[in-house]
């Protein structure tokens, strides 16, 4: 083995065997060929009428009687659909894959709306732990408060809480924006790797513990950084987009986006901007 | 996991047991290894009330070692002595199942200190509750079958807590069971979600000051803590406080007394908690649909923040 003290990150790691090969960029690699489009088939996904609409009372039914008859009902073309009496159920709304408005008349319990891609989604009430957790694509919107890990791990897609929200909000995401209307818990940011979180009231502790990427843009009291969270300056471009961003998300009208703080991973992770340089450039 | 439940009516009383039997039922997928209420019902204050027992429920899925029930009555005729060397005498007394009893007693000393060392140094026996208000009854199964069991649904009370447990840090049984009564001080329990990591350290230093602990389940710490913290002048609510520093791990619990009802949050927020306030009532669960069983049109609920006390009064 060559001397590990001496040699350069790159030497040493490929002299112990550790890889060889030439980091190009994942996403730089074909994963779907356009000519082919006629052929591909997504699994669950409909052509739907968003002007074909009904409503659906899910009072007496289990999470997974009503997620497989929004289903069904998403099968026969219906493209907005209003759930009645969610009644705080847990795991309400997850899954769909599809172009959809969707619209709950109450409150959900936890884990609603995970794993979903492509649906704009409206609670009318407040959502329980992991709301929209995995959300690739869409929209969702709760009008109340939110539990903790909100928008855990999603990967894209506009996740806003017009209430406060919890702790460990964007934990571990990986892309997408998430928005809160009022205040946000402890480790905000945990470990997020890309993306963007905008909070407009106060944020508890830790806020960005651990965090690879992404930026937080906070508008109150910051409790305390976590490790590797710093400050970064407020740039123009930041101000026109948080601008636009709030007036989407119909929030925060006549907020002072400019007196917000904005942070930001301190440390600098080996290799990690190597792995998918495109899509990091599209984050920031 | 467990699951825990509260409610507190303000100015007024209600079937307190029945409400909390749904709460708790709606958790149970939480936990049924054992469920426990702490009711807080109405009453004249004049007597004690002493909720104990003399064994252990020995039933399908217990961890305690079977015992004839020849034992239980020995034990309930040593309490009885005992109890008329204190001086205490026996008003009512009923034995819903043969290990566990509710006496109701007229006993005119305040400190219980002596009282209760003197009762649980009776093998095998153990006061669940001591109050003029309060009573904790815990079993084996689920909150419906518990409350069957002890005929809770009909309890009229203000306020009330529960915890529906799956058993992890010690064994299926009532002595491992939540709510934990704040001994020695009257009328006070505790129900706790989530996992004590200086359990032994504080469990040292407390049972230095006389502090006693009937199981090994780290919950148990967080009532012991606050009683003792209350026989050193703390109220309430600076005991809470102090349990956040004090108490290491990850943790929301809920404590009563007579009067009110709190809340405690860890300073990582890493237990769940869903309340509901409103001038009337407060109502707070693990989750959201425990208190959709006594509330199930749409309110305003939220998510206390990390490190966040709460007391409300009755």
């Amino acid at each position: 083995m060559a001397n590990i003290k001496t040699v350069s990150k790159k030497s040493k790691a490929q002299s112990m065997g550790m890889h060889t090969e030439v980091l190009t960029g994942r996403t730089q690699q074909k994963f779907f060929n356009p000519d082919e489009a006629e052929n591909f088939y997504y699994f669950g996904t409909y052509d739907v009428d968003f002007n074909q609409r009904t409503d659906l009372d899910v009072k007496d039914m289990t999470a997974a009687e009503a997620n497989k008859e929004i289903d069904n009902l998403m099968s026969e073309g219906y493209g907005t659909i209003v759930i009645k009496n969610p009644q705080g159920k847990h795991s309400l709304g997850v899954g769909i894959l599809n172009k959809l408005n969707l619209i709950f008349e109450g409150s959900l319990g936890y884990f609603g709306m995970g794993s979903c891609d492509g649906p704009t989604v409206r609670i009318n009430g407040r959502v329980g732990w992991s709301c929209a957790e995995n959300l690739m694509a869409g929209k969702v919107v709760i009008e109340k408060n939110a539990g903790s890990c909100f928008g855990a791990a999603i990967r894209g897609g506009d996740l806003i809480c017009k209430g406060s929200v919890g702790a460990r909000t964007g934990i571990d995401m990986k892309g997408g924006t998430i928005i809160i209307g009022g205040d946000a818990g402890a480790f905000t940011g945990f470990m997020m790797q890309r993306g963007r979180i905008i909070i407009l009231g106060d944020v508890g502790i830790n806020l960005g513990d651990s965090m690879y990427d992404g930026t937080i843009f906070i508008g109150g009291k910051i409790g305390s950084y976590g490790s590797d969270a710093v400050d970064s300056d407020l740039t123009s471009n930041d101000q026109d987009w948080l601008r636009r961003k709030l007036k989407v998300a119909e929030i925060g009208e006549n907020f002072d986006v400019s007196k917000m703080k904005k942070v930001v991973a301190g440390k600098k992770l080996w290799n990690y901007d190597n792995l998918e340089p495109t899509e990091k450039k599209g984050a920031i | 996991m467990c699951g825990i439940a509260g409610l507190i009516h303000r100015g007024k009383s209600s079937n307190v047991g029945s409400e909390l039997q749904g709460m708790l039922q709606a958790l149970k997928h939480r936990g049924e290894d054992s469920t426990g209420y702490a009711l807080y019902g109405d009453t004249d204050g004049k007597n004690f009330i002493m909720r104990f027992k003399v064994g252990e429920n020995v039933g399908e899925g217990s961890s305690s070692i079977v015992e004839d029930v020849s034992v239980y009555d020995e034990r309930k005729k040593i309490v009885d002595q005992t109890l008329a060397e204190l001086g205490a005498k026996i008003v009512k007394e009923e034995r819903t199942l043969p290990y566990s009893l509710r006496y109701e007693i007229d006993y005119d000393k305040k400190d219980l200190l002596d009282f209760s060392q003197r009762i649980e140094s009776i093998p095998g026996v153990e006061i669940l509750s001591m109050g003029k208000s309060l009573e904790v009854i815990k079993d084996l199964g689920n909150a419906k079958a518990v409350c069957d069991r002890y005929s809770l649904d009909k309890l009229i009370g203000t306020h009330a807590i529960g915890h529906a447990r799956m058993a992890t840090e010690s064994g299926v049984d009532i002595k491992s069971a939540h709510p934990f009564w704040g001994y020695p001080f009257s009328d006070v329990s505790v129900v706790h979600n989530g996992q004590l990591t200086n359990y032994w350290n504080n469990r040292r230093a407390l049972e230095s000051k006389g502090m006693r602990f009937m199981s090994e389940c780290d919950s148990e710490l967080i009532a012991v803590y606050i009683a003792q913290k209350m026989r050193e002048g703390a109220s309430l609510e600076e005991g809470m406080k102090e349990s956040l520093t004090g108490l290491d791990g990850v943790f929301t619990y809920f404590v009563a007394t007579k009067n009110s009802l709190g809340m405690a949050k860890d300073t990582m927020a890493a237990k769940p908690l869903v309340l509901y306030e409103s001038d009337n009532l407060v109502a707070m669960g693990s989750e959201e649909i425990a208190i959709r069983s006594v509330l199930p049109q749409e309110i305003d609920t939220y998510d206390p923040f990390d490190g966040e006390v709460k007391v409300w009064q009755i």
